[in-house]
C-alpha cells in the first residue's frame, strides 16, 4: 500500500470500516450460520442466540437443524418451488417490462429534442415515490370489486370479475409497473444516442422502415436492453413486497419464503441458507452487471 | 415512428405510470369506503389521520431516521468516492470497490437478514440506532455511485493548481472540488433520504420495538386491506415528493438558463 498521509488514511478508513462491520462481516456471518455443524457451531453462536429473545428455543433449533439445513432445504419441495417460481416470475416480468418499455423509450427518444428532458423526467419521477404505495395502489384496481373489474363489467365485456388480485398475474403486473423506470432509463439512453443519419442513410439506400428497425435501431439498442433487463431481473428475483401485497397465499417467491422463515418460523439457519442460495442464484447476472460497469468505468 | 403513433404510445405509457397514483389520490378524497362508489368529496380521512397517534409517531421516526442515515450515507459515500477516484491503486481497492457497490444489487431481504445477524452478535440492541445504521449501509452505496461519477468528471488539475498556490490538500478539496460537486452531493443526500423514507424490508429486520417506521405502519394496515386512511397518508407522501421533485427541476432549469 502506498504511504498515505494521515488525512487520506481517515478518508479511506471511515467508509472501509463501515463496510467491513456492516456489510462484509454480516455477510460472512450468515454464510457461517447457514453452514455450521452443530458441534462446531455452538460455541461461536451461543452469544448470537442468547442475546436475542427466546434463547433456549433458538439454541435448540440450531442444534437440531444446522447440520441438516442445506439437506432439508433440498429435500423440502417448498424451497425448490420457491426458487423456480421466483426465477420464472422474474423472467416473465422482465420480458414484459422490456416489451412495454421499448416503444415507450423509443417514442421518448424520437420526440422533439426540447421535450425529451421533460418526458424522461416524468417517466422516472415515480421511482422517487414510495414503492410500497405504488404497489398498494394496484390493489384498488385489481380486486374483484376493484376499478378494472367494475369498468369491464359495466361495459359488459365480462360477466364475472376476472380474479387477478392475489394471484401470480397480479404479481407480474406489479413488477412490470414498479420496475418500468429501471428499464426505461438505459433503453432511452441507448436509443437517444443513435445517430439519425444512420437511419436516413439506410432509407436512402432503399431500406423499408421495418428493415431499418430490425437491422439498425434494435441491434444498436441491445446493450441498453441487456442492462435494463438485468436491472429489472435481479431485484425481481429477490422481491418481497410485491408478492406479499399483490400475490395470493399460493404465490411462492424466495424473498417471501425467506421472510416467513425468519419472522414466522424464527428459523435463522434456514433463513440464512435460503439467503446464501439466493445469492448463488444471482451470481451470474451480477457478474455480467459488474462487467458492464467495469467497461463503463474504463 | 409517425408523430401520431408516437403521441399515442407516450399517452398510453404515462397513463400506465400515473393512472394508479391518480386513482389513489382521488380515492383519498372519497367519502365512501368503497372504491367503486363515489360518496362525494370529503377530507375526513385526512382529519382522522391527525388523531392517529401511531401513524404520527411512525412518521416522526421515519423522518428522523431518514435525516440521520442520509447524512451519514452522504459523508461516508463522499469519503469512499474520494478514495476510489483520487487515491490511485491501493492493495484492497478491488475488494473495497466491490463491497461498496454490492448492496446495490443485493436482495433487500438478504441484506436485512445479514445486518440483523450482525447486530445480534455484536450485542447491539435493535432499535432506532440499528435502523439508522441499516439505512446508512444501504444508501451509502447509492451515494458513492453518484459522487464517484461527479468526482471523475471534475479535473484534478484544478486542485493541484490550488495546492501549487499554497492551499493545503484539505483546503484545495473544500474550496475547489466540493463546490463543483455540490449538485451531486445534494442529489446523493436526497436519494438516500427518499430510499430511507421508503424502505420497508431493511427496517423490518433492523428496527426494534418503539421504532416502527411509517412504511412498516402502512404495511401492517395494507395487510388488513384497502382503507381510505392509507390512501390519505399515501397521497400526502406523494405530494411531498412531488413538490420536492418539481422544486429541484425548477432549480436545475434556473441554473441552466
Amino acid at each position: 500500500m502506498p504511504r498515505f498521509s494521515p488525512g487520506r488514511r481517515i478518508v479511506l478508513t471511515a467508509p472501509y470500516l463501515w463496510i467491513l462491520a456492516f456489510f462484509l462481516a454480516p455477510m460472512a456471518l450468515i454464510l457461517k450460520i447457514s453452514l455450521s455443524h452443530p458441534v462446531e457451531a455452538r460455541p461461536p453462536y451461543e452469544p448470537l442466540f442468547s442475546l436475542a429473545e427466546g434463547p433456549a428455543l433458538w439454541l435448540e433449533k440450531l442444534q437440531a437443524l444446522s447440520l441438516e439445513t442445506y439437506r432439508a432445504l433440498i429435500d423440502d419441495p417448498l424451497y425448490l418451488d420457491s426458487y423456480l417460481s421466483s426465477l420464472w416470475l422474474a423472467a416473465i416480468s422482465t420480458l414484459l417490462t422490456l416489451l412495454v418499455a421499448y416503444p415507450f423509450a423509443l417514442a421518448m427518444a424520437r420526440a422533439p429534442r426540447h421535450l425529451r428532458p421533460l418526458l424522461i423526467g416524468l417517466a422516472i419521477a415515480p421511482f422517487w415515490t414510495s414503492f410500497l404505495i405504488r404497489v398498494y395502489a394496484w390493489i384498488m384496481l385489481l380486486k374483484d370489486e376493484g376499478l378494472i373489474n367494475h369498468a369491464l363489467m359495466a361495459l359488459h365485456l365480462i360477466d364475472a370479475p376476472l380474479e387477478i388480485y392475489a394471484t401470480s398475474t397480479a404479481v407480474v403486473i406489479g413488477m412490470v409497473y414498479s420496475y418500468l423506470p429501471f428499464m426505461l432509463l438505459p433503453l432511452y439512453a441507448a436509443l437517444e444516442r443513435q445517430d439519425p443519419a444512420l437511419r436516413e442513410a439506410a432509407a436512402d439506400l432503399g431500406a423499408s422502415p421495418a428493415d431499418i428497425f430490425w437491422r439498425i435501431t434494435l441491434p444498436l439498442s441491445a446493450r441498453g436492453a441487456v442492462a435494463g433487463s438485468l436491472m429489472v431481473f435481479i431485484p425481481a428475483v429477490g422481491e418481497f413486497v410485491i408478492p406479499d401485497v399483490l400475490g395470493g397465499p399460493q404465490t411462492l417467491m424466495i424473498g417471501r419464503t425467506l421472510w416467513s422463515e425468519f419472522f414466522t418460523n424464527r428459523d435463522w439457519p434456514m433463513a440464512s441458507a435460503v439467503a446464501i442460495l439466493l445469492l448463488a442464484l444471482l451470481i451470474l447476472p451480477l457478474v455480467v452487471v459488474e462487467r458492464l460497469r467495469a467497461e463503463g468505468e474504463g | 415512428m409517425g408523430a401520431l403513433f408516437r403521441s399515442l404510445v407516450l399517452f398510453a405509457g404515462f397513463v400506465f405510470l400515473y393512472g394508479p397514483i391518480a386513482v389513489l389520490v382521488v380515492m383519498s378524497f372519497n367519502a365512501s369506503r368503497l372504491v367503486t362508489v363515489w360518496g362525494g368529496f370529503s377530507t375526513k380521512w385526512y382529519a382522522s389521520l391527525l388523531e392517529d397517534q401511531a401513524t404520527r409517531h411512525a412518521t416522526l421516526i421515519s423522518l428522523e431516521a431518514a435525516a440521520l442515515s442520509s447524512t451519514l450515507a452522504t459523508l461516508l459515500g463522499l469519503c469512499a468516492a474520494v478514495a476510489l477516484a483520487r487515491f490511485g491503486a491501493f492493495r484492497t481497492r478491488t475488494l473495497f470497490f466491490g463491497a461498496v457497490h454490492a448492496p446495490l444489487a443485493l436482495p433487500e431481504v438478504v441484506l436485512g437478514l445479514a445486518l440483523l445477524s450482525a447486530f445480534v452478535s455484536f450485542g447491539l440492541e435493535r432499535g432506532f440506532v440499528t435502523l439508522v445504521i441499516g439505512h446508512a449501509t444501504l444508501t451509502m452505496c447509492f451515494a458513492t455511485v453518484g459522487l464517484l461519477a461527479a468526482l471523475r468528471s471534475c479535473d484534478p488539475a484544478q486542485e493541484e493548481a490550488a495546492m501549487d498556490l499554497g492551499a493545503t490538500p484539505l483546503q484545495a478539496f473544500v474550496l475547489v472540488t466540493l463546490p463543483s460537486i455540490a449538485p451531486a452531493l445534494a442529489s446523493a443526500f436526497l436519494l438516500s433520504f427518499a430510499l430511507s423514507l421508503d424502505d420497508l424490508v431493511i427496517a423490518s429486520f433492523t428496527t426494534g420495538p418503539g421504532a416502527t417506521t411509517l412504511p412498516m405502519r402502512i404495511y401492517s394496515q395494507v395487510r388488513l386491506g384497502v382503507s381510505p386512511q392509507i390512501n390519505a397518508i399515501s397521497s400526502l407522501l406523494l405530494a411531498v415528493v412531488g413538490v420536492a421533485l418539481a422544486l429541484s427541476a425548477l432549480a436545475m432549469r434556473r441554473k441552466r438558463a
